[in-house]
């Protein structure tokens, strides 16, 4: 059986160094645009305060960008070393949006950020310009891949189980390329990424008109952060993720423990805005709700009705019976390749053997599972329901709250008042965490939700997890708190540093005149003591 | 199916290529900044010194380390078997390869921005680290490759590793850890000799001579231990290189000295060791002459000459199984399925020689002199 201590700490490592990872890519996403269109103005009207802006945000965005890249490389590795079923089990599918997010956008941004801190005085105006369009570019696309690796997750399109290797293996590449989930997860994604930017940029400029000090370029950018942040806002809202949550099965069941709905509503469904859960911690005994809002957000019509935790377990049974016989048919498939009887039972039922693998987790022999285990494995599709219920509005009363938020900053941008209440920049100085809480709110919907599976319908997580031992674990884990902690106090006190340095004139050089000596030569130079200040 | 153009047997081959293209690509280009990792606490013994080699690394380690992260994407998307088994055996190794790379950027990025002699010294560490152990351990574990690991199969492809990470430090997967660290250092020491001058360059050229004889004689002494003291795996059952995945359809048998037996199969094979050989050499020879360039170039072949050495000597095995041999990995039962390998052919195939394109430009961009007043003036210099 399944060392299911082992499964847990699997799932808290990956929810770990997952989610930490994730404090660095929104911010890299963000900052890559808004430096880039800081770049371009810079280039467009020739003045210097915009060069001097773009250089700045751009030491934070430099520190940022390194922790992003320590932390990604162990995300790429991860997948084998502690779901290495998963890895076997899906790679054929899952692996090909990780390559080429690899050749397409990653080798793009990490070529050129190079180049966008050091070319400055090696390049063209124009040419630098193009160099940091690239390194925007490069972190988008790399969502862009990431999100259809994690729609394929969420919605695992465009594939079919083989029986003789015994894995998803792609049948429509396209399905998988244009994933709807994927699509939605990818937009919304990227907005959040330019809010948590705009935010960023906004609060710590808003830091420094409240003191007085580099007024010119903290109004600027904040000028390009409200209107940024109010465009990336309105999209994260709008084209929200949950215009794929409806596609799947599944997904409707994560709707229902988001809105906490035990039994099937009749359309229109209404939102519920708060509620709390009743004795035994399950269906609430009191709640407020607002009718019609549920059914539009969730199925976007007010004739279809959003069903209920209770009839989508009921039907869970179903397919866990159908898994069952798909699962028989698979053994004598792999006892006997030429068992064509078994072959088209399979294919009758084999979009159901992720829900007949969920028996592994009562007994080996799945086929033979009782009436009780199949009532506890349905059970078992059922995700915690409390603690994403409040996640979700947590992230939504943020989504909504950063669309108000920048609206009357933009506001008070087109006035000329940007300065005019000291409080309300301070308060928004002191808003700078927000965007994250949203963003790990949102990555815990998205994966918490989903369980238990790893991927939707067609593996379970506990079925997915290498044959570690309980030590691999707790060393590994321990090795990656205590190191990702040490580099998070270090990144912050360094950043605090940057901001309170403030910007700085960079005078660099156009050409290397006389007077440049090379640091190249330097040890057999005496001019060496400069250096180091 | 019908409609793939190319036969699942050459796709197969075609990825197996691939796959020796990004990992020999990072062991040029990353094992630039490996190499300067492992030397700067000893090449550079300076504050002003160790400067100069972060900045002459600094802007294009970022790019270089990405072959390593492709190598990582590619293994998944075209042997998954490979990926699964190979990165969860080796798990603690991993573990300690990921937390080694972890201080690289963070050290390349923080150590310049606190003028503190102490902060300063514990960064180079940290970097010194950050290059030195995956260097070791990239090699221990082609050595353990080449042992065989310890894992199998159950009848549902689940893998499992019956080792720990104390067996994968056996004398001959040492041996091979210390090529890698050699081949590495010597990089890094052809890559410091190209870009500096003065006392930094004379050292490094030291280095150089006695990493590049150092690596040319444990690398002989590696030919020699496979030759005569190691159980090669060869296959006794016929193959179908055009067969779905199983990696438990062949039989195995273990051959003393059969890694060799390539070589009397496919003569033309032995210019992988000459060319490892010659290159180290031919890099020897430049930096003992006071040669600007050729150490760079002629390490480079020696380096792909001995990943190459170690790729040819094991097919078609990916990862030979030591407790059951027939559980063994290879390049025609571990593969992605006949469409996922074409897909990501035709992606590789657009992409690579873009990649290679702006690689170029960049390093052309960067190439010559840093000088001191980009170096003072830029909040970003290392």
């Amino acid at each position: 059986m399944i060392d299911m201590t082992v499964v847990e700490l699997s799932r808290w490592q990956f929810a770990a160094t997952a989610m930490y990872h994730f404090i660095f890519v929104p911010l890299t996403l963000g900052l890559s645009m808004l430096m880039a269109i800081m770049e371009s103005v810079y280039v467009m009207t020739g003045r210097e305060i915009w060069r001097k802006a773009t250089i700045f945000w751009g030491t934070l965005f430099g520190v940022n960008f390194a922790m992003g890249v320590a932390t990604g490389i162990v995300m790429e590795f991860q997948f084998g070393m502690n779901w290495s079923y998963y890895s076997h089990y899906v790679g054929d599918v899952f692996g090909a949006p990780l390559a080429i997010e690899g050749l397409m956008a990653f080798f793009l941004e990490a070529t050129f950020v190079g180049l966008f801190f050091f070319g400055w005085d090696r390049m063209s105006k124009v040419s630098h310009l193009v160099v940091t369009w690239l390194v925007a570019l490069g972190t988008n696309l790399s969502a862009l891949w990431i999100l259809i690796a994690n729609g394929w997750m969420q919605n695992p399109v465009g594939s079919k189980f083989n029986p003789d290797t015994m894995r998803m293996e792609v049948t429509d590449f396209m399905a998988v390329l244009f994933n709807s989930v994927a699509q939605a997860k990818f937009v919304h994604t990227v907005s959040a990424g330019y809010v948590c930017g705009a935010v960023f940029i906004f609060a710590i400029s808003a830091f420094y008109l409240a003191r007085g000090k580099h007024v010119e370029i903290a109004k600027r950018s904040m000028v390009v952060a409200a209107s940024f942040g109010l465009a990336g806002a309105l999209s994260v809202v709008v084209l929200g993720d949950e215009s794929g949550y409806v596609a799947t099965e599944h997904q409707k069941m994560k709707i229902a423990a988001l809105e906490a709905s035990y039994h099937t509503e009749e359309a229109p469904a209404p939102w519920t805005v708060i509620a709390i859960p009743g004795e035994d911690g399950g269906e609430p005994d009191f709640s407020i709700q607002v009718p019609w809002v549920g059914g539009l957000i969730t199925t976007r019509s007010l004739d279809e009705e959003l069903e209920g935790i209770e009839e989508l377990t009921a039907h869970a049974q179903v397919r866990i019976r159908s898994g069952m016989i798909a699962y028989d048919a698979l053994q004598a498939i792999r006892a006997d390749g030429t068992d064509q009887a078994a072959r088209a039972t399979f294919d009758e039922h084999w979009a159901d053997l992720g829900y007949g693998l969920l028996l592994k987790k009562y007994r080996e022999d799945v086929g033979n599972a009782t009436d009780e285990e199949i009532a506890m494995a349905a059970e078992d599709t059922v995700p915690d329901v409390w603690p994403l219920f409040w996640t979700f509005r947590i992230m939504m009363g943020l989504g909504f709250f950063f669309i108000a938020f920048f609206a009357f900053w933009f506001w008070k941008a087109s006035t000329g008042k940007l300065d005019s209440n000291k409080n309300l920049l301070w308060l928004s100085f002191f808003l700078l965490p927000t965007p994250w809480i949203a963003i790990e709110a949102g990555w815990f919907i998205a994966e918490f939700g989903r369980q238990p599976w790893v991927v939707e319908g067609v593996l379970p997580t506990f079925y997915a997890a290498s044959g570690l031992n309980f030590w691999d674990l707790v060393i590994s884990l321990s090795f990656f708190t205590l190191l990702y902690t040490v580099l998070f106090v270090i990144m912050i006190m360094l950043m605090v540093k940057i901001v309170k340095a403030g910007p700085k004139d960079f005078a660099f050089v156009d050409s290397p005149d006389a007077d440049d000596f090379v640091v190249a030569a330097l040890p057999a130079t005496p001019a060496t003591k400069e250096l180091g200040s | 199916m019908s409609t793939i153009p190319l036969d699942y047997e050459t796709l197969r081959l075609i990825w197996w290529l691939l796959l020796g293209v990004l990992l020999i690509g990072f062991a040029i280009m990353g094992g630039r900044d490996l190499g300067v990792g492992a030397l700067l606490p000893f090449a550079a013994r300076t504050d002003e010194e160790r400067r100069v080699l972060l900045n002459v690394v600094g802007p294009t380690w970022e790019g270089n380390q990405v072959w390593l992260v492709l190598g990582g994407g590619a293994i998944f998307a075209a042997f998954p078997p490979l990926y699964a088994v190979s990165f969860s055996g080796f798990y603690l190794a991993m573990i300690v390869i990921l937390l080694a790379l972890i201080l690289r950027p963070v050290g390349f990025k923080f150590r310049g921005k606190i003028a503190d002699t102490r902060w300063r010294a514990t960064w180079d560490w940290a970097l010194f680290i950050g290059g030195a152990v995956p260097s070791l351990i990239f090699g221990v574990a082609v050595g353990n490759v080449i042992l065989g690991a310890p894992f199998h199969f159950d009848d549902t492809m689940r893998a499992f590793y019956t080792g720990n990470f104390f067996l994968l430090l056996m004398p001959f997967a040492l041996l091979c850890g210390l090529v890698s660290l050699g081949m590495l250092v010597t990089q890094g020491a052809s890559v410091i000799v190209g870009r500096t001058d003065g006392l930094l360059a004379e050292r490094a050229r030291t280095i150089g001579i006695w990493a590049g004889l150092g690596t040319i004689v444990l690398f002989a002494l590696g030919g020699v231990w496979v030759a005569f003291g190691i159980d090669g795996h060869v296959i006794t059952s016929t193959v179908d290189p055009n067969a779905p995945i199983n990696p438990l359809a062949k039989t195995v048998e273990l051959v003393r000295g059969g890694w060799m037996s390539n070589y009397g199969a496919y003569p033309w094979m032995i210019a992988a060791p000459v060319i490892g050989f010659a290159g180290l050499a031919l890099a020897v020879m430049g930096f003992n002459a006071r040669w600007k360039l050729i150490p760079l170039l002629a390490n480079s072949a020696g380096i792909f000459g001995i990943i190459s050495t170690a790729g040819l000597s094991l097919f078609p095995f990916l990862l030979p199984s030591s407790t059951v041999p027939q559980a063994g990995l290879t390049l025609w039962d571990a593969s992605s399925s006949h469409m996922t390998l074409f897909i990501m052919l035709l992606v590789t195939a657009f992409f690579l020689p873009i990649i290679l394109l702006y690689t170029g430009y960049v390093f052309r961009v960067m190439r010559g002199p840093v000088t001191t007043t980009s170096l003072n003036k830029n909040p970003n210099a290392y």
